[in-house]
């Protein structure tokens, strides 16, 4: 996912520059391409256009047959409902705290890490930094059921600790992928910068602060969404280390809700569309930014 | 500066050192010694050798869920890469509003994977879902999806090209690398569109068709939510996933020895895959002289 965005970021920075090759194709040949880029874009929406129309619709009007394709009269109500039907907002609280410990923690660490990769010498420093490396690899399955078992035996289950903690090691796993992508950004800063400082008497810590960091606001933030869409997303850690519905994030939340109200698909619909909106919000939002954010230094995957 | 910055190096780099000594090196090593007893939770674990892994052998489930997850991948992969790369190519056509082509297919991925699996329950509802609706509105027979053993794989199959959103943009991304004086080239020397895409496009797109092939590889053999939320591994084991069926030896039937020889077969058929992928590249993948990736 966050190749893929990252990606997403470069390709819109050339809009298109390869386009050339076929911009003067048959008017026909154009015409073509063009319905099936629109049939498929048809097909891809196809599902959210279910999701809206199966949220605004009451139970009656979903089951009624033939089929009544579209909510009439619109039934508003799944939305208080659903909502209500299980603590939707203590979830959404929980999600949020525990999305501020992840996205501080991954971003602090990450970027100290990635500092001290790229700017600090020290010996032995690109051997760690090839091993780290080798973790992004590894299929979590690998460290899941030990890394269960420390917390059981540390008595953390339930808590938000298994789930925050290792963020705070610089994201643990998964974040070394955000130790490079940071790291191949400080490597575009020109070193001159730390040395000016180094000799007016800074130590690192100062030129980390001060001088790399505030330059490095683009892939902050690229990380920043990055951490926070996975946290939002991640179903298998919730699952695993919270069991008190009180503690439920958005996503166990829905899984829950999901399979206590089997049948109740208004309901349901409601319900995933509440919790799919942010993410697609902070996408439409922060797009513009990314684009520019990454087009003004040029991050090199 | 000299001693002084090493001491600064090493102590910035201790969260991700200490990290991975605590969360991978650390759990790796106690996960192989896991996988070696017989251990049931609440009881005390029993040093078993080799037992684990012989027991896979005899296990028809086993060999179930390593056969659901290989028909899925090789049915998954491929899909997403081909028609993210032909997306890919179709959006990077020139149009004047490309970036909305591109949002509107990459929206898919943006789903969180719990509400993307609730909705598509939903669209494969064998009564009123939206597959079913539309193939009797248009008078065409209709399907159990994943209520069915033999389309419930398929149907996840269909759900998850949906998001090839993701291979598309990565596509797209490279097609921006293809340098463009080549296709003058080409057209110079009197060939056609096909020419152009043959001897320029993907000789140059090879690394990145190789990139989305690993990733994709990897993602598919550790897909867990679907399974989880959506057919709970059924209709009868159809659906029945590697890491599901890992996740329910080891939480659903406490036997941590045992799924933990599981996570480590897993881990040594991802490294198998990938080498053997790394070393069938050298004879399709091109690299620019000079190694531009």
């Amino acid at each position: 996912m966050s190749s893929a965005m990252q990606s997403l970021l470069r390709a819109g920075r050339h809009g298109g520059a390869t386009g050339e090759q076929v911009r003067g194709g048959q008017p026909f040949t154009r015409a073509m391409m063009f319905a099936v880029l629109a049939l498929g874009a048809v097909v891809m929406l196809m599902p959210f256009a279910w999701l809206v129309r199966s949220a605004l619709m009451t139970d009656a009007q979903i089951f009624i047959n033939p089929p009544q394709w579209l909510p009439d009269p619109v039934a508003w109500q799944n939305f208080p409902d659903a909502l209500t039907a299980q603590p939707f907002a203590r979830y959404f609280l929980n999600t949020m705290i525990i999305e501020a410990l992840v996205v501080t923690g991954t971003v602090l660490t990450c970027s100290l890490t990635a500092f001290s990769f790229a700017r600090l010498r020290w010996r032995g420093r690109d051997v760690v930094f090839g091993i780290l490396l080798t973790g992004v690899m590894l299929p979590y399955a690998v460290t899941l059921i030990p890394t269960f078992v420390g917390w059981a035996a540390l008595g953390a289950l339930d808590t938000f600790v298994p789930l925050t903690l290792p963020a705070w090691f610089a994201g643990a796993g998964g974040g070394v992928f955000n130790i490079f992508l940071i790291r191949q950004f400080f490597l575009t800063i020109p070193y001159e910068m730390d040395e000016a400082a180094y000799i007016d008497g800074a130590n690192p810590w100062q030129v980390f602060t001060r001088i790399v960091l505030p330059l490095a606001k683009p892939v902050i933030v690229v990380v920043t969404i990055f951490t926070f869409i996975g946290v939002w997303n991640d179903f298998l850690g919730p699952l695993l280390y919270l069991s008190d519905s009180r503690n439920f994030t958005l996503a166990l939340g829905l899984a829950t809700f999901q399979s206590t109200y089997t049948a109740q698909w208004g309901l349901l619909m409601a319900a995933s569309f509440v919790v799919i909106l942010p993410i697609v919000l902070l996408f439409f939002v922060l797009q513009r930014y990314f684009v520019e954010g990454v087009t003004l230094t040029g991050i090199k995957g | 500066m000299g001693r002084a910055e090493a001491r600064w190096g090493v102590l910035f780099a201790m969260p991700a050192i200490l990290g991975f000594a605590i969360f991978t090196i650390g759990p790796m090593v106690a996960s192989f010694v896991f996988s070696l007893t017989d251990w049931t939770v609440g009881a005390t674990p029993r040093f078993i050798g080799v037992d684990n892994y012989r027991a896979m052998v005899d296990d028809p489930l086993f060999w179930k869920s390593l056969g659901v997850t290989t028909y899925y991948t090789l049915a998954a992969v491929p899909i997403a890469l081909v028609v993210g790369f032909v997306v890919a190519m179709l959006v990077n056509a020139g149009w004047r509003r490309q970036s909305v082509w591109r949002t509107i297919y990459y929206l898919p991925t943006l789903v969180p994977a719990v509400a993307s699996a609730v909705l598509w329950i939903w669209i494969f509802n064998p009564d009123s879902g939206l597959f079913n609706s539309v193939l009797r509105a248009l008078g065409l027979p209709t399907s159990n999806w994943i209520y069915s053993e033999s389309t419930a794989v398929p149907s996840l199959i269909i759900m998850s090209t949906w998001g090839f959103g993701n291979a598309m943009v990565i596509f797209l991304a490279g097609l921006q690398g293809v340098p463009r004086h080549l296709y003058e080239a080409v057209a110079l020397d009197g060939g056609g569109a096909w020419a152009k895409f043959w001897h320029v496009t993907l000789p140059f797109m090879t690394p990145v068709i190789f990139y989305n092939l690993v990733t994709g590889v990897i993602g598919t053999f550790q897909v867990f939510n679907q399974a989880y939320i959506m057919t709970s591994g059924g209709p009868n084991n159809a659906t029945l996933f590697y890491i599901y069926y890992l996740y329910t030896q080891a939480f659903t039937d406490s036997q941590m020895g045992y799924a933990s020889a599981l996570a480590w077969v897993l881990f040594l058929i991802v490294l198998v895959i990938t080498a053997a992928l790394f070393r069938n590249a050298r004879s399709w993948v091109y690299y620019e002289a000079g190694g531009a990736r």
